[in-house]
Formats: C-alpha cells, sequence, structure tokens
C-alpha cells in the first residue's frame, strides 16, 4: 500500500475527465506500433507466404492437369492411329493368306483333277484292252463251239 | 436495518471511485493505468509466445494467433476496402485486441480480491477517459485517412451527394467520437455494475448467468468498436463517383 501514498483526495465522479485521456491515447498508439511489430507483421508474413505457395501450387497443379489432358489426348490420337494401322495390317494379312490359299487349292486341284483324268484314261484303256481281249475269247470260244458242233455231225 | 445495510454495500461497489495518482500537476486514474498494464503485458507475452517459433506448418499457439490475424484482416478488408486496408489493419486490430482484452480482463479475473486504497481495480474501458481517447484516435484516424487518401478532396464527402448535407456530416464528426465512447464506456460499466450488485445481494449462482451475458457483452462490444472505427476509414477513403 506504501506504493500508492502518492494517491490525492477522492473526489471525481463517473465523469471525471483528465490527464488519463491522452496518457491512455498515446499508451494505444504505442500498443499499435508495437503490436504491428510483434504481431500484425510477422504473422502477416507467414500467412501471406503460405497463401501465396498454396495459390502458386494450385496454379502449377492445373498447369500439369492440362498437359497431362493434352498428353492424354495426344495418345489417344496415336493409339487411334496405330489401331487401324494394325486393323489395315491385318485385313492386308488376311487377303494374302485368302489368296494364297486359293491358289494352293487351285494348284492342288488341278493335280488332282490331272491324277483323275490319267487314272481315267489308263483305266478306260485298260477296260477296251480287257473287252478286246474278251470279245476275241469269245470269238475263240464261239468257232471253237461251232467246230465242235460240226464235227459231231 | 436492512435497507440501511442494502445502503452500505451499495456504497461498497464505490462508483465513480479513483485510485488518484499525482504527477506535478497532473492527475491520473491509476487503476485504469494499473488493470491495463497488467492485460496488455499479459497479452503481449501471449503474442510473443505465439510468434516465437513461426513455422510454415503452424503448431499450437501460431494456429489460433493466425486465426486472430485472418479474423482482423477480414474486418478491416470488408470495411475499409480492398486497396487500402493494409494500412490500417494494425490500428483496427489494435483497437480490437485492446478493447477486447480491457473488457474480458475486467469481467475474468476477480479484481476485487486486490484491495486499493481508493477506489477498485476493473475494466480499463469502464472508465470515461479510456473510451474517450479511443474514440478521439478513431477521429483522428479517419481524418487522417480521408486527408491522406484524398487530399482537399476528402471534403467533398460533406456535400456529397447535395450540399444539403453539409450541417449533418459535420454534426457526425462529433456524434461519432461521442457514439464510440459512450456505448463502450455505458455497456462496460453496466455489465460491472449489474455483477456487482447482484453479487452483493445474491452471492451465489444467481449472477454466473449474468457474468456470461457480461462476457457476451464485452465481445461483442469490442467487434463493435473495431468494425465502426474501420467503417468511418473507409467511409472516409471511398471515392465517389
Amino acid at each position: 500500500m506504501l506504493a500508492f501514498n502518492f494517491f490525492g483526495a477522492t473526489e471525481g465522479g463517473l465523469f471525471d475527465i483528465n490527464a488519463t485521456l491522452p496518457l491512455m491515447a498515446i499508451q494505444v498508439v504505442a500498443l499499435t506500433y508495437i503490436l504491428n511489430s510483434l504481431f500484425f507483421k510477422p504473422v502477416g508474413n507467414v500467412v501471406e507466404k503460405r497463401e501465396k505457395f498454396v495459390s502458386n501450387n494450385i496454379i502449377e497443379a492445373k498447369n500439369k492437369l492440362s498437359e497431362v489432358k493434352k498428353l492424354e489426348a495426344d495418345l489417344l490420337t496415336q493409339l487411334q492411329s496405330a489401331r487401324t494401322e494394325a486393323q489395315r495390317i491385318v485385313s492386308e494379312a488376311e487377303n494374302e493368306s485368302d489368296k494364297l490359299y486359293k491358289e494352293a487349292l487351285e494348284l492342288a486341284n488341278n493335280e488332282a483333277n490331272a491324277s483323275k483324268e490319267k487314272a481315267r484314261l489308263e483305266i478306260e484303256s485298260q477296260t477296251s484292252a480287257a473287252r478286246d481281249q474278251l470279245s476275241k475269247q469269245a470269238d475263240d470260244l464261239s468257232e471253237l463251239i461251232v467246230n465242235r458242233l460240226i464235227l459231231e455231225k | 436495518m436492512f435497507f440501511n445495510s442494502l445502503l452500505t454495500n451499495f456504497a461498497a461497489l464505490e462508483v465513480g471511485q479513483h485510485l488518484y495518482w499525482q504527477i506535478g500537476n497532473i492527475r491520473l486514474h491509476g487503476q485504469v493505468f494499473l488493470t491495463s498494464w497488467i492485460l496488455l503485458g499479459a497479452l503481449l507475452v501471449f503474442i510473443s509466445l505465439g510468434t516465437k517459433k513461426m513455422d510454415n506448418d503452424p503448431k499450437g499457439l501460431q494456429n489460433l494467433l493466425e486465426f486472430l490475424w485472418d479474423y482482423i484482416r477480414d474486418l478491416a478488408r470488408t470495411q475499409i476496402g480492398e486497396k487500402v486496408y493494409r494500412d490500417w489493419m494494425p490500428f483496427i486490430g489494435t483497437l480490437f485486441l485492446f478493447v477486447f482484452v480491457s473488457n474480458w480482463g475486467g469481467a475474468l479475473i476477480p479484481w476485487r480480491l486486490i484491495k486499493l486504497p481508493s477506489g477498485e481495480l476493473g475494466a480499463p474501458t469502464a472508465d470515461i477517459n479510456t473510451t474517450i481517447a479511443l474514440a478521439l484516435l478513431v477521429s483522428l484516424s479517419y481524418f487522417y485517412a480521408g486527408l491522406s487518401n484524398k487530399g482537399w478532396r476528402y471534403f467533398e464527402y460533406y456535400v456529397h451527394p447535395t450540399p444539403i448535407m453539409l450541417p449533418f456530416k459535420i454534426l457526425e464528426d462529433f456524434t461519432k467520437p461521442l457514439s464510440l465512447s459512450f456505448r463502450l464506456f455505458g455497456n462496460i460499466l453496466a455489465d460491472e455494475l449489474v455483477v456487482g450488485v447482484l453479487v452483493f445481494l445474491v452471492p451465489l449462482i444467481l449472477p454466473i448467468p449474468v457474468m456470461f451475458l457480461g462476457l457476451f457483452t464485452s465481445a461483442i462490444q469490442a467487434l463493435i468498436f473495431a468494425t465502426l472505427a474501420a467503417y468511418y476509414i473507409g467511409e472516409a477513403v471511398e471515392e465517389h463517383h
């Protein structure tokens, strides 16, 4: 209580305006400067740095995304052309094999026909030879029969 | 008998009594400075602790301080506008923090337990000197903001949109600090008195809801003071077309 020995007589009331007012104003102005250097500036720097960092990252991510989309579209067209190319090659190969098959088939058919024809000719010649021989034998036999009949009479 | 004790109890509230400090021939309200130094000291310690090790990934106190900073920035930006809010953000923030810390400190800390030779400790904002000082600072600020941003064209504001507005706008320059200071002073003093009277009459339980209401009012008053200050500055720097 000794510290407050310099207080004066009590007076005043609620609306007692005195030097407290300007001193309080000075105190608040000083506080503004102190808080500015202690609080508003440092915290603001950190927050704004982070906001910048985040917005930069967002922009970068957006750029990358658009790049990825571009590449994707690029790849898609490449894939498309590769597919049509593949289809073309496949159909070409199919045609080729079809042609080869047909050729081979025709060749085989021809060969078969030729051998068939040859066989047929051979069979025919043999048949006719056999027939000649048979008719000759029949002649001989008939002659023999006739001779015997005549002789018996 | 009862009535008599009630009167003495009311007298124990010591409304309008101050702890006078005499320095030379100027007189000060010592209790206002004592509480404001304690509360502002606590605020500065709190802020120094929170800003000591700041990181890009905020932890602990830094989170709270960044939230506070963001809150004050939003307040300043919405009222003052994108262009000059940066210059005024520390002032608006200081007003908010000062009023808020004073109001809550006055309401939360049981100052009454500390006996003074005269007067009693309480919220610094319950003293008319403090609130008038704050209000006059706001007045100076918006004049300065207007003049520094627009030069003499600031006074176009007084005849905007028609010269008929001139007397009202001049009157406003007086009513603005008056309403700012008396609103804050009245609310905080009334809250302290209501709580004080209730504590004397019914010391248990009943004062608690009123104390919570007081905390709510205190926070709202800080917000109102800061918002109005920012609005006045914003009004002064606004460009009319």
